[in-house]
Formats: structure tokens, sequence, C-alpha cells
């Protein structure tokens, strides 16, 4: 099973939850943490484990052969993303703004601009007793999130049964990256704070998994901060409220020295085992 | 003109609150712009009017037009997005996945599929409580191409400037270091770190500093909860140090901003706390950095 | 010789607009003909990305041997243009387009390599 751990707004503490969590339910049964927020990937600056399988990723751009070009202009036609021009002389390919949709490259007329890969990125996947973590990590400078993720995704469907527990970090906001790693999960967990930021951005994410027909429940992060808004939004919509975080300083305290929370602060261990419980119900629903 | 943009790498820093409070500081002679356009947050605290509002196009959308589709199947077959799906027997395109390259209006032998421009979101022109304009949008749920709406707020937010004769640009940056962020700061004078002294914070603002080492720009860093993890904020300052980053202020770790956000106000208006004082002085720095330093290539 | 300018307006009074690729007009003097010729470029406004290789192919369309801009052209509009054979002339943002084809005549321009 795949859960999605997404907010509309980020720092929120949804790798704080997704990292928590999977370290908690490590204890007792195999699980898999993916970071999917490929631009700020931090879940594993939580984890020290050994490496499995290291990867880079490529996506492929049209590169052009001099010799072969007649010059006919069919390229930056049919290209929607302004990559590719003719100077009279010679065809520029402007790789970064390639959207690797081929139409150049199989539409001219004398095979002048084959495909060939770039590197987006890169792939780890490491291990740590019954944990395992994949992440993917944009390259600097790399504007498309959305590749790296398929093919982040792609990995795990290929390397994991789908009886595993999937545990996806996935980018904030409620854009194109976003869907891409929240859009075939089973479950989506929405994690949010009790404050008009938290209230305003999880209704928007709310929105959207809904739009893409995804189950959902929420989780307060820093609860007892801010106001009860969120609180009687959730039961306004019956969206479940799967656990509340404390708010505590302790616990922004070993977040800040990258350290687990849970064996820390026992107030917040209390309500990640009701995560866990609520994640492992869903399961069984899934499988009766 | 001097263009500001406030950026974070990380959520949850306190960039919009820090925002907020700059542009209430600037008042009117300040156009905000708002290009957090994914999660726009600004306007809880600002309050805007929302005086005029447009639809944003952009990029274009592939649509099947059943009487004519003889259901050949080319369009799937050339779509490398997987946006051409059959249901019943017919094709149609996904929206969601469809990313506008055209190729399969350009292949398809009866010329069923049409491309229209895609609706991604909205703007707005508004005026704030301090007499200031601001300009910001909304991204439509799962819109893809966030970057450009983020161009053009900037672009409405200079023409406004331009309109009203105002010196100053302030702009609430997106997150990540993605496209939107990349947008956030194409012409801008300055740029503006609000980090924490967390570990993911740290990390952070390093990748989103490699990003923007790439442009011309004056830069300068308020380090937001810093008596969080002292250690961690002196190896802050250091990075800052070494990387020739302006430190304007360490603020702590305050609920001040959260109240400030339960009232849908800004922390400067809580007028004499020690915290308005912080960033009353970081503003003044941050003018006088941008009036006595070179900036980038503006007329 | 033809000549490209990037301006705000579409006559040889307006003003230039300092920047190239997200120019609102490009306005073309033909030296033999004594004619302007213009383009509407404001389309761009909404291109995040790629503007000036837009601007860059509606500039080679035009057929101009020479462009005079404002700002120095940055990133991949530097590349196309040095690659393209366009002289590209730069320093007239402060000018209606007839002075800058005044200063460029008279070779007070910087030409951008």
């Amino acid at each position: 099973m795949r859960v999605a751990i997404a907010s509309g707004k980020g720092g929120t503490g949804k790798t704080t939850v997704s990292v928590n969590l999977a370290d908690l339910l490590a204890r007792h049964r195999p699980v898999v943490l993916a970071d999917l927020d490929v631009e700020e990937p931090n879940s594993g600056l939580f984890v020290q484990a050994e490496t499995v399988h290291e990867e880079a990723v490529h996506r492929m751009v049209p590169s052009w052969v001099a010799d072969q070009c007649t010059f006919c202009g069919v390229c930056q036609e049919v290209c929607q993303f302004n990559a590719l021009i003719e100077t009279g002389s010679e065809v520029m390919v402007f790789r970064e703004l390639c959207h690797s949709c081929y139409a150049c490259s199989e539409l001219c007329p004398v095979e002048a601009l084959p495909m060939t890969p770039m590197k987006i990125g890169d792939l780890s996947h490491r291990r740590s007793g019954s944990l395992d973590l994949v992440q993917g990590c944009l390259d600097i400078g790399q504007e498309q999130a959305v590749p790296l993720i398929a093919h982040t995704l792609d990995y795990l469907g290929a390397r994991f049964s789908k009886d595993t527990l999937i545990l996806c970090d996935a980018p904030p906001g409620t854009a194109c990256s976003m869907i891409e790693a929240v859009k075939d999960a089973d479950f989506v967990l929405l994690v949010t704070e009790p404050t008009p930021f938290g209230l305003h951005d999880l209704k928007l994410a709310v929105e959207t998994v809904r739009g893409l027909g995804r189950p959902c429940a929420v989780v307060i992060n820093r609860h007892g901060l801010g106001n009860a808004d969120v609180e009687a939004y959730c039961r306004q919509e019956g969206i479940p409220v799967a656990a509340r975080l404390p708010h505590s300083r302790e616990a922004a305290q070993c977040y800040a020295r990258g350290q687990l929370i849970h064996p820390h602060v026992p107030e917040v261990a209390a309500q990640l085992e009701a995560v866990a419980g609520f994640i492992q119900r869903i399961e069984q629903e899934g499988a009766a | 003109m001097k263009e500001i943009v406030v950026i974070s790498g990380k959520g949850g820093t306190g960039k919009t609150s820090i925002s907020a409070s700059f542009s209430l500081l600037g008042g009117e002679d300040v156009i905000t712009a708002d290009c957090d356009v994914d999660a726009a947050d600004l306007h809880l605290l600002l309050a805007p009017d929302f005086d005029h509002a447009e639809d944003f196009y952009s990029g274009l959308l592939a649509r099947i037009d059943p009487s004519r589709c003889d259901e050949c199947g080319i369009c799937a077959q050339v779509c490398r997005f997987d946006a051409v799906h059959v249901v019943d027997g017919h094709h149609h395109i996904r929206e969601l996945d469809c990313e506008g390259c055209g190729y399969c209006a350009r292949v398809c032998p009866q010329r069923a599929v049409q491309l229209q421009e895609r609706k991604v979101g909205q703007w707005y022109r508004s005026r704030l409580r301090t007499g200031g304009t601001m300009v910001h949008a909304r991204l439509d749920i799962g819109a893809e191409n966030s970057g450009k709406l983020v161009a053009k707020v900037k672009q409405e937010a200079r023409e406004a400037a331009r309109e009203q004769g105002r010196e100053w640009i302030l702009v609430d940056g997106a997150p990540g270091i993605g496209c939107p962020v990349m947008s956030s700061l194409s012409g801008a004078d300055a740029v503006v770190f609000v980090t924490e002294p967390t570990v993911s914070g740290f990390h952070d603002l390093r990748r989103v500093y490699d990003l923007v080492r790439r442009f011309d720009m004056a830069t300068a860093c308020i380090v937001n909860k810093a008596d969080l993890n002292p250690e961690m904020t002196r190896s802050v300052h250091a990075f800052l140090q070494e990387a020739g980053i302006r430190h304007l202020a360490d603020l702590p770790y305050d609920e001040a901003f959260t109240e400030a956000m339960v009232e849908g106000c800004t922390v400067v208006e809580k007028e004499g706390t020690p915290l308005a004082r912080a960033l009353e002085e970081s503003w003044t720095r941050l003018r006088t950095l941008l009036g006595t330093e070179r900036t980038g290539d503006h007329p | 010789m033809k000549i490209a300018f990037t301006s705000q307006g579409t006559t040889p009074d307006a003003p230039m607009d300092p920047r190239f690729g997200r120019t609102a007009f490009l306005l073309v003097y033909d030296e033999e003909s004594g004619q302007y010729e213009h383009c509407d470029n404001r389309q761009v406004e909404g291109v995040a990305h790629g503007a000036a290789v837009q601007t860059a192919r509606r500039l080679f369309e035009m057929g101009a041997q020479v462009l005079v801009t404002g700002n120095g052209p940055g990133g991949n509009a530097a590349s196309v243009l040095q690659r393209s054979g366009v002289q590209t002339f730069i320093g007239a943002g402060g000018m209606t387009v007839e002075r800058a084809y005044a200063a460029w005549k008279s070779g007070k321009l910087q030409r951008f390599e």
C-alpha cells in the first residue's frame, strides 16, 4: 500500500511525520520511506542507513546533428516550449526548456535531432534494518521535478511488491509535482498546523486530493498553537483527524538537531503510534 | 525601481510573516507581490481587497473532438505523457497529464485534436490598508506551470510600480529550487533568505543559495528561531560570512508570529515589541544595502 | 541594411524598451526604403521560460542584420544572438527609437559580443 504524506503548505511537519512514522513502523515490520520532495529532499538527513543502490536519473532531450540538417524549420515550429531555434547557420537546443515530448525529434524529416539523455538528478536507495529509504534529488538548476518523481515511483513499483507499505513524503503545495506524487497513492495523509496559514492551505490540499479521488485524513501538528478552526473544518467536512501532535519546544529542538522526535518526546510518540494504528487499520480494510 | 525577493527554500521558516512585515513597514512606497502562488498566504495577513481580478491562461491543452475522431490511436502512440486514455472505446485526453506539447494535434490524420489555451489560475491587483498596492494570484488546483503565473505577477507588479512611480517592489518568493523560484528571482536586485537553524533549514539554505549565485544580485539573510539551536545558528552565521551574504538579524523562536497570524495582522503592528524592532531595523538595513551596493541591470 | 530596435511602441518616436527577451515590440527600420515595420511581442508576457528564444525567432523572421537594444541580453538570448550573425548594440535603453538610430549610425553605441 502506498500512503502519500502531503501538505498544502511547506513547513507544517510533513517530513517530521514521515521520518518518525517510518522509524516507528519499522520496529515491527518492513516499511519503505520514499522522499518525493525532490527539490528539497530532507528525509535522508534523519536516517542513518547503508547504501543499497544509487543511480543517476536522466531525461531525453534532442541534440542537433549538423551534417544531416536541411534547415527546414519543422523543429522550431513544432516546439511549444521555445527550446529550439534556427539561427541561420545552426539549430540551437536549450535543453533546460525542453519537455521531452519527442515531437521535434520524431517529426524531423532527416533525423537530425536524435534524443539523447540529460542528467536531471540522482536516485538513492538505502537500508537500515527493516526500513528502506528511497530518495530522489533534483540537480540544482533543473526546473522540472515531475520526471524525477515519476522515475522514483517507477523504481518503487519495480523494486517492491504491492503489499509493501510505502510512505511517500510528497512535495508541498498543490501544483504539478505534488499531483504527480499523490495521484496514484492508495491513501493520503495531510499534515497541517492549527493556524490560519495551515487551514487555508489544508483546504486547497483537500480540494486537490478529492479532485484526484483519493481518500484522506488529517494529522494536526503543533496542536495547542493557534486556534481551533482546523478541527472545526475537519469536522464539518467529515475528514478524520488521525492524530494531534502536541506543540512542543522540545520537539522543535529535536527536529533542529536532525534527531528523531519519538524517542525523546513521549507525548509526540503516543500520537505517532495513533497514526501508525490508523494506517494499519486502512491497510486491513484495503486487504479485506 | 528596486526589487527585493524574500525566499527560504524550506517552508515554515517565517518567510511570509516576514514579507508581510516588510510590506507594512514599506507602506505606500512598496508594491507587494505574492509569488508563492502555489500556497499564497500573504493575503491572510495583509487583507488585500481583491479589487481587480483576471483569469490567467498559460500553455496549451489538447482536446479530442469526438465527432471527428476515428479512434485510430496515433495520438496515444506519440504521447510521451500517457495523457491519451481510451474510455468505452473512445480516445480522450486526461487534462492533468497533458503537457500541452501539441504533438498529437500535429499528427492526427483526422485533425480531431484541438489545442486550446489552458486556464491555470487568477491574478489580482489589490489595495492594502497601508495604501500600497499588492499583486497576487491563485494557481488553480493541480495546475501546472506555476512559474508562468509567477512571471505574470512580477510583470504586473513592475507595471504598477512604473505607473505609480514607486521605488520598491517586495516579492514573497516561491519555495523550493525549481521553476517557480527561478521565476521569482528573475530580474530582482536583492534576495533575502529567511532560514532557521535546523538541519533541514540550513541544508535548504545552502541549496537555494547555490541557485541564487547564478543570478547577479545582492544577498541578505534573516535567521528566524535562532535560539532553537544556538550551535547551528553559529554555523549559519559562519556560512553567511563565507558566502558574502549580509546578515540582517537573528529573530527568537516566538509565538508572536502565530498570534499575529490568528489576528490576521503582522508582528510589526504590535509596536514596541523586540520582534517588531528587529524587523524595523532589518528593513532599514536592507534599504541601505540596496542604496549603496551595485545590483542587477535595471535601468 | 535593416536595423531592429526593442521598443515600447510602434512608431519611431516611441521610447526604447531596454529589455530584449521581454520587449513589448520589435521595430525594424529599412534604410533602403526608409520604412518602419513592427512586430508585436507582448504575448511573451505569459511565458516564464524561453521568452528570449521566442523573441529571437521573431527577430530573425524580420530579417534584420543589426539589433539595437538597452541592457545586454543575458543567458540564452546572448548565445542565440552571438551565433546568429545579427550584430547587437546596447546602451540605447533611455532613448527614443529615432535617437537610438542616430546614436548607432554615428558609432556611439557599444557593440555587444
